[in-house]
Formats: structure tokens, C-alpha cells, sequence
């Protein structure tokens, strides 16, 4: 049966690892090489890179990072923040990332999506969706880390990615996201229902139970957390002992000499 | 020395870096005389079947893979890789390919979500590629398409995705996955290890 995957997320920052609580208050938590091998060894199915630097630099620099993680890394890994053009998913994959994740771009360029997906494939391609409620019982799609109100619905707009090609979402909640409350199951479970490519949830998770409801009350395919682990405050052998124990579909982990 | 298969389809390095954490020496290879310094290839693959075909002959690559296969040179195919061994892809249009297998490359179409993306279990036969692994051992897929209709000698190892697909080929000196080894972890170390030991 498909696993339900435990994704790390890791914000890098000038080559850093960081992480905000609420989009803001960004603080250095250390090397992302470092940080990468320790959850690939501990049980990590995939990671998430979301790259959050400004400057101008910084295609480069994280260029070279994806180099070093693609030589050190045995598992998957994704790399976002700042891609524009078919030209920046080329770079990535080409030095080792597995998929490359669209978000502001995604929503100024949709052809960027389906270019991606036809050039390199539809698994390669990842939409990062940010929503936010707005009044009554809607969801909104947000851009540029939270700042602009795109006046899209979540859901259709989730939809509208998937016919252009795209082969995954990463759903982040911003109500929900460094609160440590739990997934926002509502959204992510009206839009994991509504599309038919796997679904990441992400913000919130705070306790190794909200996992298990992420998992047990929506349809979500994997669910993605940064301080929880990054903080060591909950140890992904633990999680998935937890999510066996509910009788969730999880990779178990394997002694290295078989 | 393994030759890993250059037909511009997809990321070389994962497989590369793989290889060489096993401290076996690797060599890109991209013309038909350089498959004669390698005692094994791999062909990897991101991406779709026709244009993939397309690189092969337009390279003169599958006729070079068919002669090394005719000598008995082990050959791995992942993912994409193991997906052209098969008589025809079935995707906007019918596209031969190798023939190396009968079978045809077909979506999936049971009602689950495509790509099939993420770990899921192996039932294997323990042997050849498997040897020394976990039956039901998880390796991570992701992939729209699989292999239909495939002779029975041919499986070495099937997965349950809304039904079981074959996920692991192997006749004779011809090996393929559908998952990709290079980022399954340890079992995936441990299946390139298994065969790099072939021949």
C-alpha cells in the first residue's frame, strides 16, 4: 500500500536554515546539508528546500546547495522560492533536485506549469498553494510569502493546477501555519477530495496526534513539518511507530545492513 | 565499471551519485563506442515515452543497448528507463519501443491518484535484484504510466496500487524497476549493490 510520507521542510535562508512563526520573525536554526543527512538517516521519506532569500545572489547560491544535498541525499527532495521560468526548473533538476515547487510564478505564469510538466514531466512539477479563510466558508490563494490576496478560491484554483499538469500540491495554511494547533483540516480536506494528483498538508503540525488526524480525517498524501523536528521535539521513528500503531500506511525504516 | 545511458531524458546525477556512494566507478556514456569499456549499464529516465524513444534512435542508442543486451551485459532500466524495454508506449499516441519485453506502457486508470507518487511495498522474489531484502520492502515511485500484459517469466517483483502492477522485470541479464532505487534509502543502496554483483 502507498505509504503516507512524513516531509521535513526546510526554509533556507543566505545558505541557512531557518524558520518563521507566522511568515515573520525568521531566526537561524543551522546548516541545511547537516540538517538534510540527519533526516534522511532518521527516517524522512522526502524534504522539502523553500528558499526565502531576496537577493540577487541567490539563484546561485542555491544552485550550489541543491549540488551538495543531491551527493549527500538517498531520498527525494524538492526545491522552492523564487522560480520563474523554465529556464530556473532546468537549473534545479539538473543539478539533482528530484521536483522543483511554483508558487507566485505559478499564479502570474500558468503556462509555466504546464511547460515544466511537458518538458520534464508532471512529477517533477509541485504547486505550493498559501491559503488563507476569508470571510464566510472560503479560502483564498495568497502570494508573494503571504502578502498579496490573489482573490482566488483554494479550490479552484487547485483544480486549474492539475489540468495545466501539475503532479503535486504542497497545501500551506497561513491561519494555521507556526501555531503548532494542528493541520487546517477543513481546507485540506475539501481540496485533497477535489483533485486526483497527491496532496501535501502543511502548517500547524504541533503533537504527533496531528498527524494521525491529518491523516485519518483528510485525504492528504503526505504532511510536512519544520520546527517540530528541526527543534527535535518530535522524532520521525517515534511518529511512525505512532502512525503504525493507527493502522497508517507508513514507510518503515529498515536496518542499514540488511 | 558501470556506463550509466545519457539520451538527454532526465536527471543523470541522482543515479551517478548513487552509484559511486557504493564506491564503483561510473562512467556518463553518450556514443556506442563508449558502451564497450562498461561491464554494466543502467538506462535511467525522467519524463515521457515518445520523446525518449526519440533521443534513443536519433543517438543510435537502442541499436548499441540491443547489441550490449545480445553479449550479456547487464542492463538496469528505472523508472522511464524500464519503461522503453517494452514493445510499445501508449501515451497521446503509440510509440514503439526497445522490445526487449512484451507488454505495452499504459496510465493508470483504476480510479487512483496519478502520478503514483511516494514509498510503497515491494512483493518480490527474493532473489536477483531483491536478494537480502524485506519482503514488502517500501521504494520510492513516481510515475504516471506502468507495464501491461507482461509474459509471466518476466516479474520479478509487483506492487498494489488500486491492483497490482508489475514493478520489478528480470530475464536473463535484462533487469528493470519502476521505483527508483537511487532514492530509496538503504533498500535502495542495497538493490544496486545486488546489481552491480550480476554477471
Amino acid at each position: 500500500m502507498l505509504a503516507k510520507r512524513i516531509i521535513p521542510c526546510l526554509d533556507i535562508k543566505n545558505g541557512k536554515v531557518v524558520k518563521g512563526v507566522r511568515f515573520q520573525n525568521l531566526r537561524v536554526m543551522g546548516d541545511p546539508v547537516e540538517h538534510a543527512r540527519y533526516y534522511a538517516q532518521a527516517g524522512a521519506d522526502e524534504l522539502v528546500f523553500l528558499d526565502i532569500t531576496a537577493t540577487n545572489e541567490r539563484r546561485d547560491t542555491v544552485v550550489a546547495l541543491v549540488g551538495k544535498l543531491s551527493t549527500t541525499l538517498n531520498i527525494p527532495f524538492t526545491v522552492g522560492g523564487g522560480i520563474r521560468t523554465v529556464e530556473d526548473i532546468r537549473r534545479l533538476l539538473l543539478h539533482g533536485a528530484d521536483k522543483v515547487s511554483i508558487n507566485s510564478a505559478a499564479v502570474a505564469t500558468p503556462q509555466l506549469i504546464s511547460e515544466g510538466a511537458e518538458v520534464y514531466g508532471s512529477q517533477c512539477v509541485v504547486v505550493a498553494i498559501d491559503v488563507k479563510k476569508t470571510d464566510g466558508n472560503q479560502w483564498n490563494v495568497f502570494i508573494h510569502s503571504g502578502q498579496t490576496d490573489t482573490g482566488m478560491e483554494a479550490v479552484a484554483w487547485a483544480k486549474k493546477v492539475e489540468e495545466l499538469g501539475a503532479g503535486e500540491i504542497l497545501l500551506t495554511s497561513m491561519d494555521c501555519d507556526g501555531r503548532q494547533e494542528g493541520y487546517d483540516l477543513p481546507i485540506t480536506s475539501r481540496l485533497a477530495a477535489a483533485v486526483n494528483i497527491p496532496v501535501i498538508a502543511s502548517g500547524g503540525a504541533g503533537t504527533i496526534r496531528h498527524f494521525a488526524d491529518v491523516f485519518k480525517l483528510t485525504n492528504a498524501d503526505a504532511a510536512l513539518a519544520a520546527s517540530l523536528f528541526h527543534t527535535r521535539s518530535l522524532e520521525i521513528a517515534a511518529l511512525k511507530d505512532f502512525l503504525y500503531q493507527k493502522k497508517i500506511p507508513v514507510r518503515r525504516m529498515y536496518a542499514e545492513a540488511y | 565499471m558501470i556506463g550509466i545511458i545519457d539520451y538527454e531524458a532526465g536527471n543523470l546525477n541522482s543515479i551517478a551519485t548513487a552509484v559511486r556512494r557504493l564506491s564503483v566507478e561510473v562512467r556518463i556514456i553518450r556514443k556506442n563506442e563508449e558502451f564497450e569499456a562498461c561491464d554494466k549499464l543502467v538506462l535511467p529516465g525522467v519524463g515521457a515515452f515518445a520523446p525518449a524513444m526519440r533521443q534513443l534512435r536519433k543517438k543510435g542508442l537502442d541499436a548499441a543497448i540491443h547489441s550490449a543486451v545480445l553479449k550479456g551485459t547487464p542492463l538496469l532500466g528505472i523508472c522511464l528507463g524500464m519503461q522503453v524495454f517494452f514493445d510499445r508506449g501508449y501515451e497521446a499516441r503509440v510509440t514503439p519501443g526497445l522490445g526487449l519485453f512484451k507488454g505495452k506502457i499504459r496510465q493508470f486508470d483504476t480510479g487512483v491518484k496519478v502520478p503514483h507518487m511516494g514509498w510503497n511495498q515491494v512483493r518480490h522474489n527474493g532473489t536477483g535484484l531483491f536478494a537480502g531484502l524485506p519482503q514488502d520492502c517500501d521504494f520510492y515511485f513516481a510515475h504516471s504510466y506502468y507495464a501491461d500484459g507482461v509474459d509471466a517469466d518476466v516479474p520479478c517483483g509487483k506492487t498494489d496500487y488500486g491492483g497490482w502492477f508489475v514493478s520489478a522485470v528480470e530475464k536473463s541479464n535484462v533487469f528493470g524497476v519502476q521505483f527508483h532505487p537511487e532514492k530509496s534509502g538503504a533498500a535502495g543502496e542495497r538493490l544496486l549493490r545486488n546489481f552491480i554483483r550480476q554477471g
